[in-house]
């Protein structure tokens, strides 16, 4: 299951630290992880805390004291977690997590839903949307490389169940390859009694907004780093996934944009339209944090019609990676019409149906600029 | 694809069962993906579990509407669920259950096989007779009537996977294997 696939993932990295708390859909990334710490079969120093801050907090404590640390959470545990995203990113430590993506409450609901991971945008954290469990193992080795050099931590979501608890197939590495490609985390400065330094001291106006600079630039710099980090995964592993995956969209008329699982059911889609003569391709985003705007233009900017399927909402606007689609299209000369859906929040199944009814939509150039795609009537309470 | 869809009761092991197979195709060089459609975690409340066996990649993880086969674990849940939605007309619906498979009138193409394996559990001390976990029996006859994975293959998925009781639930899928045998035999179905 990717629950499991993660916490592999982990100890191929050498995490040194891991602090974690349980919450479903996460649940067994943490026990499988405690599991191979206690029987020694991952050397790692596993921290039990009583809440998901606590978390983040020992996570930060270990990564500036220059251990290799790790964590995975999912949903109101990332809400909780919030104000120290902020911290290990302004303190540019490369933590590697995982966040199962799961609905916000209330009303409680324990199915995928992005609103969580993509509510923490502006943190200074990397954001990966994984499409198959073999991509989150792979990305969790990727991701403590890119991470520990540009110094900036690193989000890696999966969906709720569709990948939480998914069993299929997966390659475990080879601990020797790993080793070969992901050196030990060695950073220039850290926690050191010996050395002692300042950290996260007071910064007034005068330097605080080149030091935003700075995490902006290493933000952007990260975009070439994934690529090349992929590069070499690809020469040893013979897999590589990339800021974006380009799924037959060379003169597609019609491209839907889409992450994690969604998009996944969507490649089925795609052939089978394709074979029944329809132009479409998929384009499926899987770095958001950075945001790979180019590649977006280059490949979806000749299309006529672009369809944006977002698993999240951004209440009384639209979802986010239709917003942050349509401003990347917005610099060229001639764009094409983009339309947003909404679907799949809470858990909401998505079928290949759906999907293929979504392309139709966009295909026809004629909709609703946003859709709540398959809504049903609930009466709307707008006020008092 | 051969898309398999699970109903049973939590605490029956209808979401170990949907793994095991797929871990049986596995073991048979397979792509095989399993997962279930949690609700309220408690024991007794209608489960679904999903496997999906393929010979390429499996890129759907949306859950299965036209299921090829329906493995229910508990018959009751025929009375208040409708198992046989979107099954396939040349697909097969098999009831854990005493009755005949004919008495259930699910008013679809596809065959019925009912089998009582509960007895056969029970004889191999999986659970009680108040919640039996039926799932290792109901796959050893899943394995004889479908032919989808080889007996070989699942009783090793069995010895892997099974969380307590590994040889009991090895011993009770190879007896509901060969009590499917007898069955085919009987109602003349050749495969």
């Amino acid at each position: 299951m990717g629950n499991h696939a993660a916490a592999y993932g982990a100890k191929l990295a050498k995490a040194e630290v891991v602090a974690a708390y349980p919450i479903t859909p996460q649940t067994q990334t943490v026990e499988k992880i405690s599991e191979m710490v206690a029987s020694g079969e991952m050397q790692a120093e596993f921290i039990k805390v009583e809440s998901e801050h606590s978390a983040m907090a020992a996570c930060i404590g270990a990564s500036a004291a220059g251990a290799r640390a790790f964590t995975a959470t999912s949903s109101q545990g990332l809400a909780l977690m919030h104000e120290l995203l902020h911290w290990a990113g302004g303190a540019r430590l490369p933590i590697v997590m995982t966040n199962v993506n799961r609905a916000m409450a209330p009303g409680w609901n324990i199915w995928s839903e992005q609103t969580d991971s993509l509510a923490q945008r502006d943190t200074g954290w990397m954001q990966i949307y994984c499409e198959s469990n073999q991509e989150v193992l792979d990305t969790i080795i990727q991701s403590f490389k890119v991470s520990e050099k540009v110094l900036l931590p690193t989000m890696i979501c999966l969906d709720g169940f569709s990948l939480s608890h998914t069993y299929e197939i997966v390659d475990v590495p080879d601990q020797q390859l790993i080793d070969s490609y992901l050196p030990s985390f060695d950073p220039e400065y850290k926690l050191d009694v010996d050395n002692p330094q300042t950290f996260g001291a007071m910064n007034s106006p005068d330097w605080y907004y080149e030091m935003r600079y700075q995490i902006h630039r290493a933000m952007v710099e990260a975009k070439s780093l994934i690529i090349e980090a992929n590069k070499e995964f690809d020469e040893i592993f013979g897999r590589s996934y990339g800021l974006v995956e380009n799924y037959r969209c060379e003169d597609a008329e019609t491209i839907i944009i889409a992450s994690g699982t969604i998009a996944s059911t969507a490649k089925d889609v795609i052939d089978t339209m394709i074979r029944n003569g329809t132009s479409v391709g998929l384009l499926r985003i899987r770095s958001f944090r950075p945001f790979p705007e180019e590649e977006i233009r280059e490949i979806a900017g000749k299309a006529k019609n672009v369809g944006v399927i977002d698993r999240n909402i951004s209440f009384g606007h639209e979802g986010v990676f239709f917003t942050e689609t349509k401003a990347s299209l917005y610099d060229l000369p001639e764009h094409p019409k983009a339309f947003g859906f909404i679907a799949g929040l809470g858990g909401r199944d998505v079928t290949p149906e759906d999907i293929e009814d979504m392309i139709r939509i966009t295909a026809s150039g004629d909709a609703d600029e946003v859709t709540w795609y398959k809504l049903k009537d609930a009466g709307v309470v707008v006020t008092k | 694809m051969k898309e398999i869809r699970f109903h049973g009761r939590g605490g029956q092991g209808a979401v170990s069962a949907s793994n095991i197979l797929a871990h049986a195709a596995f073991l048979e060089g397979r792509y095989v993906q399993a997962f279930l459609l949690i609700g309220a975690e408690r024991r007794g409340a209608p489960v679904l579990a999903f496997t999906r066996i393929d010979d390429k990649p499996i890129r759907n993880r949306s859950q299965i509407y036209f299921p090829d086969y329906v493995l229910v674990l508990d018959a009751e849940l025929a009375n208040f669920v409708d198992v046989a939605s979107g099954i396939k007309p040349t697909g097969t619906i098999f009831v854990n259950s005493d009755r005949d498979g004919e008495s259930f009138s699910f008013n679809h193409k596809a065959q019925t096989v009912a089998m009582d394996v509960t007895s056969i559990a029970l004889k191999h001390g999986l659970g009680t007779s108040t919640s039996p976990i039926v799932n290792t029996s109901v796959l050893g006859a899943f394995a004889r009537i479908s032919g989808e994975v080889c007996l070989d293959a699942l009783l090793q998925a069995i010895e892997e996977t099974a969380p307590a009781k590994p040889q009991e639930n090895v011993r009770a899928a190879k007896e509901a294997y060969e009590e499917a045998e007898k069955w085919m035999t009987k109602s003349n179905i050749k495969t």
